[in-house]
């Protein structure tokens, strides 16, 4: 249904955004980054946290300017808020003090559309959404669902050409997530939403495959695309199509791909390798899906899609679980299939002092990070490292939020490990007491 | 009704003094003197300044009560006019931040009544031989009572504006005017409401305070509460002062039921939060205009016509200069040069500007006094520190308990925090001639017995926070303690304490600063000519002030303000951050 005849919305190309770090090498969230919105269709995003994919929306919003590359609207170049883009968020931002018809309301009185058109179209909005009756009431009295109503009708009633959407599903328990799909694609096929394409932000892959009819999948650090798939299969589409289950497969093999995700970073100063983002995962969920894994159930070798539904996990729960696994030594990851290594199994079926054991001799040998804290501590007089040291060295190279997020992590494995500890009184890492 | 505090602003900046302290204390307290010193070349003959003539007859006290309360209420409007203006300044320009906050940390450690000895023969020169300059010089020290913590309460609110929210009002193109009545005012309007009834609470004792001031030898009166109490006490009659003690408890419970608690019940709406309220804030006042057709019809054209306003875009070139309002125009006039080279211009030109400041406050002064004032006053702030620590201490002791105690009794607490909140506004100088007649009857000695006077009035932050503290104890917590069987001491210890603690914090910070403040009338009493003083830092100041003593003034501003601040920073704000970090129960 896709022709390229259809007219060209938003153009972006070569689009680059990044942070100067006092290492001197540039913090890259988005790199070379291309993409066609054209008439008609509904393109997704697809991609783990830290992909840069919600940048990119902001872009094109122009909430955000980014550092490089060419944003052109109609072929004009984009400076400042888009002119007809309307934003559905992830967490509603609706205006807790504004009723469901004021917030419905609030872009056109901004604009200063005349009161009675407004009236008019807020109206419309809010039966072409379902929320007739509810005008009264205050975000806080509405159910999520409903409030991401309220959320789709403040988008649709400005009229704008483009839609954008930042995860919009991913805060609703799953029936209601996907009432509001199937309502807003029916909406959409039967051509009564007053907009030309939707652009969505997603990290549900079937979510992706159930909507989009293209869907640019992202790499992390930096984003960049890493694949574009086109989705052919005629709506409406049913999940348990074979054709619909292989393209979902498909994306989980790329997704889980070795290592094409993590892009080789252009730059000739490479960081040292302790300077590695790390995602906190707890150690609980490292052993219990090490675990599962070594169940009957499985026998040490999973495939990834069946296993998220089995867990009742999305792919960014399941994903950092499987990947630090697979970091430290005890899983491998591979054409969305994960297998238990042999450190693994034995790991599974220790008791919880070999486990440690076990636990601590791959995280000094697998993460670096942990590798230098604890060679510090023991090259340091007093036995204490303080973290602020260490959270500079990490933050040369990284965001704050990552730095923090991978202190986070080496110290509660370290902590697991009982390899070195944390001391939140004087802020350092310290050797645990030998009393 | 519960009361928690949002903010305060001892959270504003990091702790320990810092660098733009050292910039902030003398531009501020400079600025004042220079204020005094170009008071004192315009000062006029005060001789011709026409008074009303204040009498002790009680029928009197109904219009002597509506003066006072206009009187704070004017405060109050500059109050919000200056916080709207100075707090969005430094929120949205970096540049303006950098200087505004610490000034503002600076001027809310001034004590009150200092701003006084120096602005009211500035405002006198304003409107020579009018009552106006005084009336203006007491509502300008009535505001400075009230503005900065209600300021620092709007600028963390505009700073703290969630993103998704933001990007909203971005996204759907709304200007600057727009965004600040739809989003920015609406989002901080909890708090703001929250600071408003602390700083009407402590403005009541201000009021009473400023409307006798004396410049020099001659003491022009206002008509109002203040001076009707200060003219009981010229001519010892205790019966004047009861009626004036009435007259506040009534103006006081009006006031709470007709303004304060429809503007929290109305304040609640714009609460961020994701579930309804367990507790919400009721008024019947606000029932009456909401419910009832005939109010709601009166006031709807009035909503229409805000609503208008608010909906205004105000900005020139409408959407092609996108958000961009007045201030925030103005915030990036300040910040879109480049930066490097001109942050090091902006600091250079502020360390100018506080090194003439501080040089001219030490110029002042040294036309009037020496170093050994300097080491009197120095010795003197000492003593007045060792009153308040003790005097919180023992309040401490009193109020934690007992607090704790009330809060955990659902309905005890719902009857004492109303009245533990009332307390607080009254002004507690109105029972000082009670207290001196008391010290005289007995022959006692003033050094000790004045000193409870300044926390009079304080004393019930501590405990309306601690039983709202209690109060909120989450209640998993007290079953678990039960049936670990934690009793005794390692309940209070282990349990209780901790819990309570932020809110303690909280209310011993507004405490302590109320005692610095009441110490410069707590100090220093009279009952008709006879004199009862204490030794300390508010003696001095409230002498040199009787004197006409500028320098003096300056000097003992100047020292009680670093007292303050050194308080703040070493002693406060590490417990705050500390119990932010360890205690909060999320």
């Amino acid at each position: 249904m896709l022709n390229t005849r259809n007219t060209t919305l938003f153009e972006l190309s070569g689009v680059r955004q990044a942070y100067a770090k006092p290492s001197g090498q540039d913090y890259v969230v988005l790199d070379d980054v291309a993409l066609t919105l054209r008439d008609g269709e509904i393109v997704g995003l697809l991609g783990r946290s830290g992909s840069g994919k919600s940048t990119l929306l902001r872009i094109v919003a122009g909430l955000v300017k980014p550092t490089g590359g060419s944003v052109r609207h109609h072929g004009e170049p984009v400076a400042g808020p888009t002119d007809g883009v309307a934003m559905v968020f992830q967490t509603f931002a609706l205006f807790p003090w504004l009723t469901v018809w004021e917030n419905v309301m609030a872009g056109l009185k901004a604009k200063g559309v005349p009161a009675r058109e407004a009236e008019a179209r807020t109206e419309e909005a809010i039966d072409l959404i379902g929320l007739s009756g509810f005008e009264s009431a205050y975000p806080k009295e509405l159910s999520g669902g409903m409030r991401q109503r309220v959320g789709f009708a403040r988008a649709l009633v400005v009229h704008p050409e483009i839609l954008l959407m930042d995860e919009p599903f991913s805060a609703l328990d799953v029936l209601t997530a996907e009432t509001l799909r199937t309502d807003l694609l029916d909406l959409w096929m039967e051509r009564r939403l007053p907009i030309k394409s939707i652009l969505m932000v997603t990290h549900n892959i079937e979510e992706a495959v159930l909507m989009c009819d293209r869907i640019l999948v992202f790499s992390s650090n930096p984003g960049r695309v890493a694949a574009e798939i086109r989705v052919d299969i005629p709506h409406p589409r049913n999940r348990l199509d074979p054709q619909f289950r292989a393209m979902v497969d498909d994306i989980y093999g790329r997704m889980t791909a070795r290592r094409p995700l993590v892009a080789p970073s252009p730059s000739s100063r490479q960081p040292p390798a302790h300077a590695v983002p790390l995602q906190h995962v707890s150690t609980n969920l490292l052993a219990g899906l090490l675990e599962t894994l070594a169940s009957p159930a499985y026998h040490g070798k999973a495939d990834l899609p069946h296993l998220a539904a089995g867990l009742q996990h999305e792919i960014d729960d399941l994903f950092p679980i499987a990947e630090t696994l697979q970091m430290l030594g005890f899983a491998e990851v591979a054409e969305g299939d994960i297998h238990l290594t042999e450190p693994g199994r034995l790991f599974a079926e220790s008791g919880l002092e070999d486990r440690k054991r076990l636990f601590a001799e791959h995280l000094i040998r697998y993460v670096p990070l942990a590798a230098h804290i604890h060679g510090l501590l023991k090259e340091s007089a007093v036995q204490r490292v303080p973290s602020n040291r260490i959270q500079v060295e990490l933050e040369a190279f990284m965001s704050e939020s990552y730095a923090e997020e991978t202190l986070k992590a080496v110290t509660s494995w370290a902590r697991y490990a009982e390899l070195f500890t944390y001391d939140d009184e004087t802020e350092a890492f310290t050797f645990e007491d030998a009393d | 009704m519960v009361w928690i505090n949002t903010n305060i602003s001892v959270k504003a900046a990091d702790a320990a003094p810092n660098r733009w302290d050292v910039v902030a204390l003398p531009l501020v307290i400079g600025l004042l003197a220079l204020l005094a010193v170009g008071g004192h070349q315009m000062a006029l003959p005060l001789g011709s300044v026409e008074e009303v003539p204040v009498t002790l007859d009680p029928w009197m006290l109904p219009e002597y009560a509506l003066r006072s309360t206009l009187r704070m209420l004017a405060a109050m409007a500059a109050s919000l006019v200056f916080t709207f203006t100075y707090a969005t300044l430094a929120a949205k320009s970096r540049r303006a931040g950098m200087l505004l906050i610490p000034v503002l940390d600076v001027l809310q450690s001034v004590p009150v009544l200092g701003y006084i000895s120096f602005t009211v023969v500035f405002f006198l020169g304003l409107f020579p031989g009018s009552v106006l300059g005084a009336e203006c010089a007491a509502i300008f020290a009535i505001f400075t009572s009230q503005a900065w913590n209600m300021a620092f309460s709007f600028y963390q609110s505009l700073r703290t504006v969630p993103r998704d929210l933001d990007e909203a009002a971005t996204g759907f193109g709304f200007s600057g005017w727009q965004r600040f009545w739809t989003l920015e005012a609406p989002y901080a309007a909890p708090g703001l409401v929250w600071n408003m009834m602390m700083s009407m609470s402590g403005g009541w004792f201000f009021v009473v305070a400023s409307e006798a001031i004396t410049v020099g030898d001659r003491t022009i009166t206002l008509p109002g509460i203040g001076s009707y109490l200060a003219m009981a006490i010229d001519g010892r009659r205790l019966d004047a002062v009861a009626w004036a003690v009435l007259a506040m408890l009534l103006v006081i419970l009006v006031y709470d039921q007709l303004l304060f608690r429809p503007l929290v019940a109305w304040a609640d709406k714009f609460r961020v939060e994701t579930t309804g309220a367990q507790e919400v804030p009721d008024s019947w006042l606000l029932f009456l205009f909401q419910r009832t057709r005939f109010f709601r019809a009166a006031f709807a054209p009035f909503g229409r016509l805000l609503d208008r306003l608010a909906w205004l875009r105000l900005s020139a070139g409408g959407r092609t200069r996108g958000p961009a309002g007045g201030f925030r125009g103005l915030g990036k006039l300040l910040d879109r040069a480049p930066a490097r080279a001109v942050d090091g211009l902006w600091y250079l030109t502020l360390a100018a500007a506080a090194g003439w400041a501080g040089w001219s406050m030490i110029a002042f002064v040294s036309t009037g006094a020496g170093w050994g004032d300097v080491g009197t006053a120095l010795l003197l702030g000492g003593a007045t520190l060792l009153r308040v620590i003790v005097l919180i201490l023992l309040a401490t002791l009193v109020w934690v308990p007992l607090g704790v105690v009330i809060g955990l009794r659902p309905r005890l607490a719902e009857k004492v925090q109303p009245a533990a909140q009332f307390l607080a506004a009254f002004p507690a100088n109105l029972l000082f001639p009670v207290a001196v007649v008391t010290i005289l009857r007995f022959d006692l000695n003033p050094d000790v017995w004045l000193s409870p006077l300044m926390i009079l009035g304080t004393q019930w932050y501590i405990l309306f926070n601690v039983v709202a503290g209690a109060t909120a104890f989450p209640s998993d917590l007290k079953e678990a303690a039960a049936s670990f069987r934690i009793r005794g001491w390692q309940w209070w210890r282990d349990v209780m304490l901790p819990g309570v603690f932020p809110y303690y914090v909280t209310g011993a910070v507004t405490a302590s600063g109320g005692s610095w403040n009441a110490s410069i009338v707590a100090e220093a009493v009279n009952w008709g000519d006879t004199r009862l003083a204490a030794h300390g830092l508010g003696r001095y100041i409230a002498e040199a002030t009787a004197a006409g003593d500028y320098p003096r003034i300056v000097l003992g501003i100047a020292v009680m303000s670093l007292f303050v601040i050194l308080f703040n920073r070493l002693l406060w704000r590490p417990l705050y951050a500390f119990a932010e970090r360890r205690l909060r129960l999320a």
